[in-house]
């Protein structure tokens, strides 16, 4: 049977791969002008569920796995908090960028903690936007939409 | 600053903050697993490397060693976000990561019979967030920082207590008032210290308190020093603010409500502490007189109306949530009292009604795991049936009463002492009438015990409890005793801990 | 008194806003307007340290990267206090996940007991008490 969402089907291969671009042109403008991990989350995580919208959850499910989800979320904190670790480990106190790289007086360093930090920002966003709608979208309404 | 007390010295100096940041990076591995026996042991290794730091910065604040001050980040304080530790907050956070491992141990077996398989890890994790979150509040030195941590340990409890909906669907209920209440209070703690920075313009709590002095009797300063002693009243479960903690601590999973009853109260009890003698100070005339005409009242008051209402409950996990606002109105009146001797013997109040608490929750925990009772009725016979658990109990409910050679005895010994050296006889009296409702609270539960028969229909086999809860709750019901009659060094942590609150004094 | 309401005209503003959102906090038996209630109140605190951190005069607390870099900054220029607006923003971070928390919560209630007004629930735990007998 042929689907009735065509042209929302052809709009959309356009246009998430676009979406994904468009997240990462934020989170890594992020540093310099508004924009960041957190906005940059968002934008990704709508990439998926416009795709969930689209083609169903199911398809969503197997493109993006729950459980992915759940990982990402774990792993966006593991990353932001690891920062401060290596700061540690290179001889600076918790979550001092200026250690991270030798060259203090650009402040590279600086650069390199506020970028690493962006990026488990952004992997935690995503996935819990995600995982969000994900729970939401899983759960069964209590009137069929044939009641409607 | 002393470093190095047994801890390799590189460790040691950043003691401070890894104390904080182990169990939170510990949290998302955790998360991400699917077995939660490996999230446990996740837990149990954040855990054990907090109680360690925990005893090297106890060791490092002993006596009248200065406060250690981190600066995170390397930015310098005032203007860097400082962690700092006294005696003060080392005593806490000694407390604070011992209560974790003993509940932990205690968990293993608590939790594969209360939550669901698949919901463990995730259990655990949340765990580790709660106590990076409260070891936060206790070691940070910046007064917004301690808004965030208090939030990030509240916001996963909100989740753990509706975790026990699996029991009772009352916890979700009960966990969404605390929700609610507890973010009302968070938000007074905001506007409080929103007005101390208009009119300070700090928020480091060192310089807060050398700013502060200069600014007696300025009506900002004094609103600000109210919402923050409403707000974190709150969380402390001060008297008429206690309207959450019933029902959170009676539908919670056991092993929560083991863990908060030791920890969560307390710790917004030393934020309290810590605002009203270190960043501000009894000589400000307006905080004496809150302490002497409102914290006081109110305190007496929350020791024998709470005392009253737990005669009345029929579950015993509720009668000893209504026991715990009354101890919270002890320590109150320790702190009401105003002098170093009230404040200290508050502390040490504190520290032993955790380990009173401590004892009496993981008791019923057992309880509750071999025969699956909650309510007075169903103690019956147990004695019997459970004689180490019930033996644990009993000493848990005696040192709670105050028979002497229990801990409970020697807080409020101390605190009798305090309020008779102000000279405050009505103080002695509401102590001794609130002891007296305890008898009667606890004679119910432990006639049921020991005395009562059991029924006939009940079943007769004896279920074992398992030996990793019986380990820990051993432990907490012997220090009872063993603290009860050896004393001194709880006495000395709570009165290094109460002249660490006076004499705020921090290496530069 | 018009001229000193004009003058403190955001701290009328945040008052009012505070005790809307406590009294519907404690008014209403909704749960969902409970949180609503709860959301207005932190909304409230944020808008008083905005508010507080406003300088009359003062410009967007950004340094021109040019004039940083050959030494040519404004000693005398007057700059609005970031500070604030940065605690506003752990704080609303903070409030979203508490509202979220409090939002999950809500399903589950309904989902347990097919209700979300507060005296339905007492009534229903208190006929559940009543089954297993007090």
């Amino acid at each position: 049977m042929m689907s009735p969402h065509v042209i929302l089907r052809v709009v959309s291969k356009v246009l998430i791969p676009l979406i994904i671009v468009y997240g990462f042109y934020v989170h890594f403008h992020g540093e310099y002008s508004p924009g960041g991990g957190f906005q940059a989350g968002v934008v990704l995580a709508s990439a998926i569920i416009l795709y969930a919208l689209i083609f169903g959850l199911d398809e969503a499910r197997k493109v993006f796995p729950p459980y992915w989800a759940r990982v990402g979320m774990a792993l966006g904190g593991f990353i932001y908090a690891s920062v401060g670790f290596v700061s540690l480990m290179m001889g600076g106190k918790f979550l001092e960028y200026a250690v991270l790289h030798p060259d203090v007086s650009h402040g590279t360093g600086q650069h390199i903690g506020i970028i690493a930090v962006e990026i488990g920002v952004l992997t935690t966003v995503t996935c819990v936007m995600i995982a969000i709608f994900y729970a939401f979208a899983g759960r069964t309404p209590e009137i069929s939409d044939e009641d409607w | 600053m002393t470093v190095g007390q047994f801890l390799p010295a590189a460790l040691a100096a950043h003691a401070p903050v890894l104390l904080v940041a182990i169990p939170l990076i510990l949290s998302a591995p955790a998360a991400a697993l699917k077995s939660g026996r490996t999230a446990w042991g996740l837990a149990m290794a954040g855990s054990v490397a907090a109680f360690l730091f925990a005893i090297e910065l106890f060791l490092a604040t002993r006596g009248d060693a200065p406060g250690i001050s981190y600066a995170l980040g390397n930015w310098e304080p005032p203007v860097g976000i400082e962690f700092r530790v006294d005696g003060l907050n080392a005593a806490l956070l000694l407390l604070l990561t011992a209560s974790a491992v003993l509940a932990l141990l205690f968990a293993l077996p608590s939790v594969e019979d209360e939550i669901d398989k698949d919901k463990r890890s995730l259990f655990y994790s949340a765990f580790l967030v709660v106590f990076a979150g409260l070891a936060g509040v206790a070691t940070t030195g910046d007064a917004f920082n301690l808004f965030v941590f208090l939030e990030i340990s509240s916001i996963p409890t909100y989740a753990l207590i509706a975790m026990g909906a699996g029991q009772d669907r009352r916890a979700l209920t009960s966990s969404f008032n605390y929700l609610v209440m507890g973010t009302i209070g968070a938000t007074f703690f905001v506007i409080g210290v929103g007005f101390l920075y208009m009119a300070t313009g700090t928020l480091n709590m060192a310089d807060l308190a050398a700013r502060l002095s200069e600014l007696h009797g300025n009506r900002v300063v004094e609103i600000g020093f109210a919402f923050i002693l409403v707000g974190l009243g709150l969380k402390a479960a001060l008297f008429p603010l206690h309207l959450w903690l019933p029902g959170a601590y009676a539908y919670a999973p056991s092993f929560v409500t083991t863990f908060l009853a030791a920890t969560a109260t307390k710790v917004a009890f030393y934020g309290i502490i810590r605002f009203s003698f270190d960043v501000f100070s009894v000589e400000n005339g307006f905080v004496l007189n809150s302490f002497t005409y409102v914290i006081t009242p109110l305190a007496i008051a929350g020791m024998i109306i709470a005392s009253a209402q737990a005669l009345f409950q029929s579950d015993v996990r509720r009668l000893l949530a209504y026991s715990s606002v009354a101890q919270v109105g002890y320590m109150m009146l320790g702190l009401g009292i105003g002098t170093q001797a009230g404040v200290a013997a508050g502390v040490l109040h504190l520290i032993n009604h955790a380990m009173m608490k401590g004892a009496l929750f993981m008791a019923l925990g057992a309880f509750a795991i071999s025969y699956g009772v909650r309510r007075i009725e169903n103690f019956k016979g147990l004695g019997q049936a459970l004689p180490v658990t019930s033996a644990a109990f009993t000493l848990g409910a005696l040192s709670l009463i105050g028979v002497p050679f229990t801990v409970g005895f020697v807080s409020k010994f101390y605190l009798i002492q305090a309020a008779l050296q102000k000279g405050w006889a009505f103080a002695v009296v509401a102590i001794l009438i609130s002891s007296v409702l305890a008898v009667f609270y606890c004679y119910r539960v432990l006639v049921n015990l020991w005395v009562a028969p059991r029924p006939d229909g009940a079943s007769r086999s004896v279920q074992r409890v398992p030996y990793m809860i019986l380990g820990p709750l051993l432990v907490l019901a012997l220090m009872n005793l063993v603290f009860g009659v050896y004393a001194e060094p709880i006495v000395n942590m709570a009165e290094t801990a109460a002249a660490a609150a006076f004499n705020a004094g921090v290496a530069p | 008194m018009v001229e000193v309401l004009a003058e403190r005209f955001n701290y009328a503003v945040i008052i009012i806003l505070m005790m809307v959102g406590l009294y519907a906090v404690i008014a209403t038996g909704n749960l969902v307007k409970r949180l609503v209630g709860l959301s207005i109140f932190q909304t409230s605190v944020f808008l008083l340290y905005i508010s507080m951190s406003k300088v009359f005069g003062g410009a967007p607390p950004i340094f021109d990267y040019k004039e940083m870099a050959y030494d040519k900054l404004d000693p005398n220029a007057i700059y609005s206090n970031p500070l604030p607006h940065v605690l506003i923003l752990t704080a609303i971070v903070v409030g979203v996940a508490t509202l979220s928390v409090g939002l999950a919560l809500v399903v589950r209630i309904r989902e347990a007991y097919g209700s979300i007004e507060d005296d339905t629930l007492a009534e229903a735990d208190y006929s559940l008490e009543l089954e297993k007998g007090v």
